[in-house]
């Protein structure tokens, strides 16, 4: 039975739908990584996902549970995690109050588990009396991921995680988002640097204009000449 | 000397006790706004509410507080902030959340409020009639004589009994707030829901739940503030006319959205309102010999008539919103 499953979704923000038949699905111990132009509605179907829009259409699992248009809460307490392309910290509160934020709906375990996210972004630790705010881009990111990870979710919606990032700190996110994957997260993230990130992806669905243009493995993807003409720049 | 002491009395005890005041309402109006994203006009009215809930107590249990010692009304007013913070999160549930549901523009919960408003002030002439009324029920006011120990001094600095428990109070809710933003984890969440509701939302942060508690704490310092104002002076029913537009004035001038901001803002106003109704010949007479002769002093030489002070918070809106509007601690704009 596949992690997270997407069947046919349709769905928008109340006017016209932006997404017109998204099908998605990844297993357990997989990345799959969501490419494709600006507008394709990528962000639009995470947050489909989320619960954060209405679908109008089609349906949505997790362990094959039922989970479509279910509000971001409960899905938090099902063990999924979201981090949103913007505003993905609270700047005003200090980073490990950010982290907190993160374990809300499961407080008992708070300290151990910001040991375990200090350990996995050690500039943080320095940090983590100072407001998010005053972060650099890379290390916001990184109270951002964290943040998601306090409650130790099964599956990490990532938007973007390296949008604004120098390649130096995108290698580096994504070195991090492979090891959270190895540690057993599923792992369903939007990118705009398609060739890489689709390189560390089991699954990749190339979004346009609303729905599915290409859904095959990672790799295939990448060779695909068609798709590399199309959407990963020749 | 004496000069000296008038001066105490009127500008440092009254301008500490206004402004205690208009920062406990203000940090009501910037908890709301930074919560719900809303101007919440019926906060001034709220304060009314609690110190009249406090007045019912009172009339129903007049010996209460001799048995311990302190102001019945004192007494009272732990019961009269958990009724009025249950009023709060009632009028909330039936007026503003509905609006909020819908998604309507913030604008339309502001006139929402001054529906609420209204409807609370009707309430208050019904029930408490449109007279003052005195809050010491069955005691006296204390009023305290501070002998200053210089012999120039024959005039005692005054201070009144709701006055000093108004200082204790203030600093214990400040305190108390502090800890609370800062310490807990419902507090930490209210601020997190005040940078960023909707990663709030995403965070597994019941943001109705903190709705809530955000309206028991807006109702429990309304209540405060309301009553020891009460205490002070009188009871009326339209007090709320004389609190508006200087805690919103608090409010603004300590940047929106910023507890601390409007504890400053309200001493801001407060002072401002004792500084520009203050009699400044009182101080200059001592000096009028050595003032050129054609210089004669008036009798008053205040900036404002007493009876006009409401100007002065007026005035230091306009300025904030022309100069400054996120206030001086950058809050939002409302
Ligand atoms: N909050 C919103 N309300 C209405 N339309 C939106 C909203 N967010 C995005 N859109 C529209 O949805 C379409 C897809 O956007 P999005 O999913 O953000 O694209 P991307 O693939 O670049 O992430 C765009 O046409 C955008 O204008
Ligand atoms: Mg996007």
């Amino acid at each position: 039975m596949p992690l997270l499953e997407a069947r046919d979704v349709h769905g928008g923000y109340g006017g016209m739908n932006i997404l017109n038949g998204v099908d998605m699905s990844i297993e357990a111990d997989e990345i799959g990584v969501i490419v494709g132009p600006n507008g394709a509605g990528k962000s639009t179907m995470l947050k489909a996902i989320f619960g954060l829009l209405q679908v109008n259409q089609g349906e949505i699992r997790l362990r094959g549970e039922p989970i479509t248009n279910l509000a971001p809460n409960k899905l938090v307490h099902m063990g999924m995690g979201f981090v949103p392309q913007e505003n993905n910290i609270f700047p005003s509160l200090s980073v490990e109050e950010n982290l907190e934020m993160g374990a809300y709906i499961r407080p008992s375990g708070v300290s151990r588990m910001l040991e375990q996210i200090y350990e996995f972004f050690p500039p943080l630790l320095d940090k983590r009396r100072q407001p998010a705010g005053e972060l650099s881009g890379g290390q916001r990111q990184m109270v951002a991921m964290g943040r998601a990870l306090m409650v130790e979710p099964s599956v990490l919606l990532l938007d973007e995680p390296t949008a604004g990032l120098s390649p130096l700190f995108m290698n580096e996110i994504f070195e991090r988002v492979k090891k959270i994957n190895a540690a057993g997260v599923g792992i369903l993230m939007v990118e705009q640097h398609a060739k890489q990130a689709l390189a560390i992806a089991h699954k990749g669905f190339v979004l346009a204009a609303g729905y599915n243009r290409f859904t095959d493995t990672g790799e295939a993807l990448l060779n695909d000449p068609e798709v590399a003409k199309s959407f990963l720049g020749g | 000397m004496n000069e000296l002491v008038f001066f105490i009395n009127n500008v440092v005890v009254a301008g500490s006790v206004t402004g205690s005041i208009y920062a406990m309402g203000a940090i009501g109006v910037t908890l709301v706004f930074s919560i719900m994203r809303f101007a919440h006009f019926a906060h001034a009215d709220m304060m009314t509410l609690g110190a009249f809930v406090v007045l019912l107590l009172s009339l129903a249990f007049p010996g209460a507080g001799s048995v311990v010692g302190l102001p019945t009304a004192i007494v009272m007013l732990p019961i009269a902030m958990v009724v009025t913070a249950a009023v709060a999160v009632g009028i909330d549930k039936a007026f503003y959340k509905p609006l909020r549901s819908h998604g309507v523009k913030p604008i339309v919960i502001v006139i929402g409020s001054l529906g609420v408003t209204l409807m609370l002030q009707g309430l208050l002439r019904l029930f408490a009639g449109t007279s003052p009324q005195n809050m010491y029920v069955a005691e006296r006011k204390e009023i305290y004589r501070l002998e200053l120990p210089f012999e120039a001094v024959t005039r005692p600095v005054i201070v009144t009994e709701p006055q000093v428990i108004l200082f204790i109070l203030v600093v214990a809710a400040v305190v108390g707030l502090h800890l609370f933003l800062n310490k807990t984890r419902t507090g930490k969440a209210m601020r997190a829901m005040s940078d960023n509701p909707d990663l709030a939302r995403a965070s597994g942060i019941n943001t109705n739940h903190i709705v809530s508690v955000t309206w028991i704490i807006v109702g429990g310092l309304a209540t405060m503030a309301g009553t020891l104002l009460s205490m002070d002076v009188t009871f009326k029913p339209d007090l709320s006319f004389f609190l508006l537009l200087p805690i919103f004035a608090a409010a603004i001038v300590g940047g929106v959205g910023h507890p601390y901001g409007a504890i400053a803002g309200g001493f801001v106003v407060g002072f401002a309102e004792t500084l520009a109704v203050f009699n400044w010949a009182v101080l200059l007479r001592p000096f009028q010999e050595r003032l050129p002769d054609w210089l004669e002093l008036p009798n008053n030489l205040a900036f404002v008539g007493t009876e006009y002070k409401i100007v002065v918070p007026f005035f230091i809106l306009v300025a904030i919103l022309v100069w400054r509007p996120t206030g001086i601690f950058k809050g939002k704009v409302i």
